[in-house]
């Protein structure tokens, strides 16, 4: 399973990167990636942990980065 | 950036204000010294204090309230404020970097089409979003747009330019019946053109999914710089912690001057300078390469490539054009025309190099008489025609019946047939080596590759010949699909510890060797799926120079990347330790952190300057 998001509005690349390893550590996450600069997070993960993972990024961008906006590509 | 500037260009008068006053009244300019310090650093101390709710101790905001409001309580007043100060002018440099930085790379992202003019049945023109436009539509492509999906030219003549797909700068001319891909931009005439692929799954789509997700394949310095960054915060504040309570508690040294040396610490703890510009740099990296002709599918493919050091290549399509032609006929016991049509009748449903050159020769192969056509891997094939048992191939399937053919010294490929287990002649076929090919190699060399290396299905005398005409070290031949993974594996082993082997393919049947090396190239890639599939290095065009130019980005991009990890940590531990020491003050641990930030990041954007070729 590929999920590809585009996110705005993170502080600092520092932030992005603790963001990134937090979403990494997600129960079912094979991989995440963040890129700072195309403002894009691209995970992969298992397919029947889909609903929960996206539950999951969708909770710790709010909680870390409360500015910043998530949106499903 | 005007949402910054206010508040800092208040504070810094403010500041100014209270030092003016410091010296007639202690508690005016104290309340001045602290009305700056919120006029700068007001968000920050939000931010601080929003995120220690979340239980987020490291975070570098709060960071920076510790070290400035530690400041104030050892009475460095000035600083505190100026650190607060300076802080957010370098946030403003690197909020104007990084927006820059984003700036270079959409203009780099800039092929993809913004919108497609779709062609009613009645003849009237609409401009639409190309993602809505469906295989067999019609579009119309006016001089100076962009052709928005991939698809055949239906009507009008054009010059193509593309160089954003390919780096090549020689427009490509289309008329009527040619290919049209998505991408490229129409210079001069009106095209229509008969869609046959969904943006999606359309060239330039492609192109700008595999270097956008580029990034998620890291390199060994991205993997190491965000474990670094991991454990790098936490030490340092431990770090300045100690630093605060060890020297005065245990040796009884004042706690002012070391809670300051500590406040210094926390200023220089954040590792963004390392974790934004590396990843930048492999990006830029990438984003030069693809400006080029280069699809390079990861920062560790171009790590790989930067320390290239056995090239090997594949003959066929790779250096030389794959264009095969035949030289010269030589039949026994028929005419030559007869011969001819019996090979391509025999390879029609073929589609080697070799088989398409037969059937060019042969504009009449006998198709409705052949039935029951059998491949025999590395050999060639066995049909039946007209109720005749035809072979047609090289010499080893010759001898596996029993023939053997007179020895030819052409320099060219021979085709054998043989009509019901008898030798019925001989055909030449000719390649000719790419214009660039010999330059590929020269340039390869001058990039200090170790070794360069030919593999080829193709027999002896071919393969030397062309070896020899462009300087290759080494060349094997007269090998079978598998005999090139072998071989291959074997030159693996050759490699030293740190050095890695490329394999050039044009990505047609050398799959499994392009899997097999550390970086597998195909060449040609431009509108091939199954090459982009495959490969992790694609040459959109078929010019083998380009590799030499990938290895010219790669090392530079590395380059880059290496300086930006020296600079920025010689710098944050010079200043740590001289920090410790009491030497360096608050200034130059600012400097540590957003100047080295900025610095970092304008070296990363040379990476995304037009790349020489």
């Amino acid at each position: 399973m590929k999920l590809s998001y585009s996110i705005t509005g993170i502080d600092c690349p520092n932030c992005a990167a603790k963001l990134e390893r937090k979403i990494q550590k997600i129960d079912g996450v094979s991989l995440a990636a963040l890129n700072f600069m195309t403002s894009k997070l691209l995970v992969e993960g298992d397919d029947d942990k889909k609903d929960a993972i996206m539950a999951e990024i969708a909770r710790l961008v709010t909680k870390t980065e409360p500015d910043a906006v998530l949106k499903a590509l | 950036m005007k949402k910054k500037l206010t508040p800092i260009l208040v504070g810094a008068a403010l500041l100014m204000a209270a030092r003016l006053l410091a010296e007639a009244a202690f508690w005016p300019s104290l309340a001045l010294y602290i009305a700056a310090y919120l006029v700068v650093g007001r968000q920050v101390v939000c931010k601080a204090a929003r995120n220690i709710c979340h239980g987020e101790v490291f975070d570098e905001n709060l960071l920076m309230v510790l070290a400035t409001v530690g400041a104030f309580a050892v009475r460095q007043f000035p600083e505190a404020v100026a650190v607060m100060l300076f802080y957010q002018v370098g946030e403003m440099f690197q909020d104007y970097a990084v927006d820059k930085s984003r700036r270079s790379i959409s203009a780099l992202m800039d092929i993809r089409p913004d919108h497609a003019t779709l062609l009613h049945g009645d003849g009237s023109a609409e401009e639409v979003d190309p993602s809505t436009v469906h295989v067999g539509d019609l579009i119309l492509v006016n001089a100076g747009e962009k052709i928005p999906l991939d698809g055949v030219v239906e009507s009008g003549t054009a010059l193509l330019d593309t160089a954003a797909l390919t780096g090549e700068s020689v427009p490509r001319e289309v008329t009527v019946g040619s290919e049209a891909l998505s991408g490229c931009i129409d210079l001069n005439g009106a095209l229509t053109v008969r869609v046959e692929k969904t943006f999606g799954a359309s060239t330039v789509s492609k192109i700008l999914d595999l270097v956008e997700n580029a990034s998620a394949r890291k390199s060994r310095s991205e993997n190491f710089i965000s474990r670094f960054a991991a454990v790098y915060t936490p030490i340092v504040v431990v770090a300045a912690v100690l630093l605060a309570l060890i020297p005065p508690l245990l040796l009884h040294r004042p706690f002012g001057d070391w809670i300051y040396r500590a406040c210094t610490f926390l200023v220089v703890s954040c590792p963004c300078a390392l974790v934004i510009s590396v990843p930048l740099s492999f990006f830029g990296g990438i984003g030069g390469a693809s400006k080029a002709g280069i699809l390079v599918k990861g920062g560790n493919y171009l790590e790989a490539l930067a320390s290239a050091e056995i090239a090997v290549f594949d003959k066929t399509g790779t250096l030389t054009k794959g264009t095969f032609e035949v030289r010269a006929v030589q039949p026994v016991g028929m005419n030559a025309d007869a011969l001819l049509a019996l090979a391509a009748t025999a390879e029609s449903r073929s589609d080697h190099p070799i088989a398409k050159s037969l059937l060019d020769a042969c504009k009449s192969p006998d198709t409705a008489s052949l039935a029951d056509v059998q491949e025999i891997a590395g050999h060639g094939v066995k049909a039946t025609i007209g109720g005749k048992t035809v072979l047609v191939g090289n010499r080893r399937l010759m001898s596996e019946i029993g023939i053997t053919p007179p020895a030819a010294d052409a320099m060219g490929t021979m085709v054998y047939v043989a009509v019901d287990g008898v030798f019925a002649g001989s055909i030449c076929i000719a390649d000719a080596v790419k214009e660039d090919a010999a330059d590929a190699i020269k340039g390869l060399k001058a990039a200090h590759v170790r070794r360069t290396v030919m593999l080829t299905g193709d027999v002896r005398p071919v393969g030397e010949a062309v070896g020899r005409e462009l300087g290759l070290d080494e060349v094997y031949t007269d090998l079978l699909p598998a005999g090139k993974v072998e071989k291959l594996e074997s030159l693996l082993k050759e490699t030293s510890p740190t050095g890695k082997l490329l394999f050039v393919g044009d990505g047609i049947n050398d799959a499994p060797v392009l899997a097999r090396a550390d970086v597998g190239v195909a060449m040609g890639g431009l509108g091939a799926d199954a090459a982009i599939e495959a490969a992790d290095v694609v040459i959109m065009d078929d010019k083998p120079s380009r590799i030499a130019s990938a290895i010219a980005i790669a090392r530079k991009t590395l380059r880059i990347v290496r300086q930006n990890i020296v600079f920025a940590l010689t710098v944050k531990i010079l200043v740590l330790v001289l920090s410790a020491l009491g030497i360096a003050n608050m200034w130059a641990a600012v400097f540590a952190d957003v100047g080295v930030s900025v610095l970092a990041i304008l070296n990363a954007l040379r990476m995304l300057q037009k790349q020489k070729d």
